[in-house]
């Protein structure tokens, strides 16, 4: 399994392009809102997805997909879809 | 209440110079920007030759985030949206601050199909049972509006933001209804121009339609040949125009350079009715558009000194040259100069007319007529109709009024430009 610390790390750079706003992406915790925080654009939010299925081999379904919106759920559906992978 | 309206900043993105030094000085020089299309070519069109705008990447990334550019395949929105900037900036115009839109500056930005490629790759994935992996760009790339919603957002205009379609005769219709706006005072600046893709998805109908040379494969810089006798038929072509409109009193205010007057316009169709079809001209309408263009512009046609056609390349350069005979009552000597772009960047298609306005307004304010290249032989049809010294094959230093700019498109639509050099009142 995956130190969280990586799979954060890996939230950052995935989100970095979508962002304006490189302190508050330097900044990035759990707690940290891809929207009000980082001000990224709703629209962006799925490309985000897309980009961390690809970073981590995995598939996001819809209902998974619509949780996304800050790094602590985000983390959560990572760890899982992981843990999926893992089990298989 | 009716504004005055002038020009004050033009951007271009053309086959034969990708902004307006190189544009310049290409039209002055006759430089063709036609070239063989290796794409074309391997793709078995009839037509391999092509005109397409040159840019690198790193001019790109003057103009778009490193976000846009990401999975940027429409080369329409790229060449629309330096163009417009450029003439933003020709203007000496800034984006609005971050806070407020600019309630006063819109734009009409004009397109014929839009991000072709993009939407192309997005079936592939559709087909492909992959809808969800199309990602948020596809929308934005492939709407007609993308490239004036891209525009409006770099610069925050708050006043009309459309894009209007009317096959080739787009930019000029663009620049009118820009014009009729600020003249009718709901806005006080208006970007417009027109743009068009690249590439074999934008030109292969053309291509079946058999309206494209295929005689001049091996010449490419012979291919477009207005108003000659061994005109073939047109070679494609891309890029962008735009030109920043704005009411006098608010040029003189600011005190921007004013390139140019927009006297009036017409635009009208023939219904396809009599002679006009989905591909024809009807005479009647053309004939119209333009009479109806120089009263709006409140000028007699013996007023007018340079007329940029729309002349195409193909056999119905004749019918437009009579038409401009019939509508002016003038011919022999006593017709206007005439010229046109496309014999040095080809058909740009829905970009055709803004990139034409600005070849038009560059010539009224700095004074020279352009060179129309490869008509060397003057169709005999012409000849019998107009003094060939009318149709300059030289670059003519001139000082001149009145040119009046014209585009006709598929859907049997006109559209009518009457330009005036400004001269401080």
């Amino acid at each position: 399994m995956m130190d969280r610390e990586v799979i954060i790390s890996a939230i950052k750079e995935v989100a970095a392009p979508y962002t304006q706003d490189k302190e508050a992406l330097d900044q990035l915790s759990e707690t940290t809102s891809f929207i009000t925080d980082l001000k990224i654009n709703s629209a962006n939010l799925v490309d985000i997805v897309l980009d961390l299925e690809e970073k981590f081999g995995i598939e996001i379904d819809n209902d998974s997909m619509a949780k996304m919106l800050d790094v602590k759920s985000t983390l959560d559906v990572i760890e899982a879809k992981l843990a999926e992978i893992d089990r298989q | 209440m009716t504004n005055r309206v002038v020009v004050t900043g033009l951007g271009v993105v053309s086959p034969n110079g990708a902004d307006i030094t190189q544009f310049r000085d290409a039209l002055k020089n006759g430089v063709s920007g036609i070239r063989h299309d290796l794409q074309l070519e391997q793709l078995l069109f009839s037509c391999q030759i092509a005109g397409k705008p040159v840019i690198d990447a790193a001019r790109i990334s003057q103009y778009f985030t490193d976000l846009e550019i990401r999975n940027l395949e429409s080369t329409g929105i790229i060449y629309g949206v330096i163009a417009g900037l450029d003439a933003w900036k020709d203007a000496g115009l800034n984006p609005a601050p971050d806070e407020m839109p600019d309630w006063e500056s819109g734009t009409v930005f004009g397109t014929g199909t839009s991000g072709i490629d993009k939407f192309r790759g997005a079936i592939y994935k559709l087909d492909n049972l992959q809808i969800r992996k199309l990602g948020s760009s596809i929308v934005a790339q492939t709407m007609a509006s993308g490239v004036s919603a891209l525009l409006a957002g770099k610069l925050g205009l708050g006043n009309q933001v459309t894009t209007n379609s009317s096959a080739c005769a787009t930019g000029t219709e663009s620049v009118l209804m820009a014009y009729e706006r600020i003249k009718s005072g709901q806005a006080t600046v208006m970007l417009a121009g027109s743009t068009s893709d690249s590439g074999p998805y934008i030109w292969a109908g053309f291509d079946a339609m058999k309206v494209c040379t295929y005689k001049h494969n091996e010449a490419p810089e012979k291919g477009s040949r207005p108003m000659s006798a061994t005109a073939s038929g047109f070679v494609p072509g891309s890029g962008a125009g735009a030109l920043v409109l704005e009411s006098l009193d608010s040029a003189l205010a600011r005190g921007a350079r004013i390139y140019a007057e927009i006297l009036g316009g017409h635009v009208n169709s023939g219904g396809q009715r009599g002679e006009g079809t989905m591909t024809a001209p009807n005479p009647v309408a053309v004939q119209r558009c333009l009479s109806k263009a120089f009263k709006d512009a409140g000028i007699q046609p013996a007023e007018v000194e340079v007329i940029n056609g729309h002349l195409t390349a193909t056999v119905k350069d004749p019918l437009e040259i009579q038409n401009w005979v019939t509508a002016l009552g003038r011919s022999g000597k006593d017709f206007p100069y005439i010229n046109s772009v496309k014999g040095m960047i080809g058909h740009c298609i829905s970009a055709a007319g803004s990139i034409e306005c600005v070849a038009s307004v560059l010539q009224l304010h700095e004074g020279f007529i352009f060179p129309n290249i490869n008509c060397e032989d003057l169709h005999p049809a012409i000849e019998m109709l107009i003094d060939p010294e009318r149709i300059p094959r030289v670059c003519l230093q001139k000082d001149f009024n009145i040119l009046v700019k014209a585009s006709f498109g598929f859907g049997d639509v006109n559209a009518c430009l009457v330009l005036k050099k400004y001269n401080d009142g």
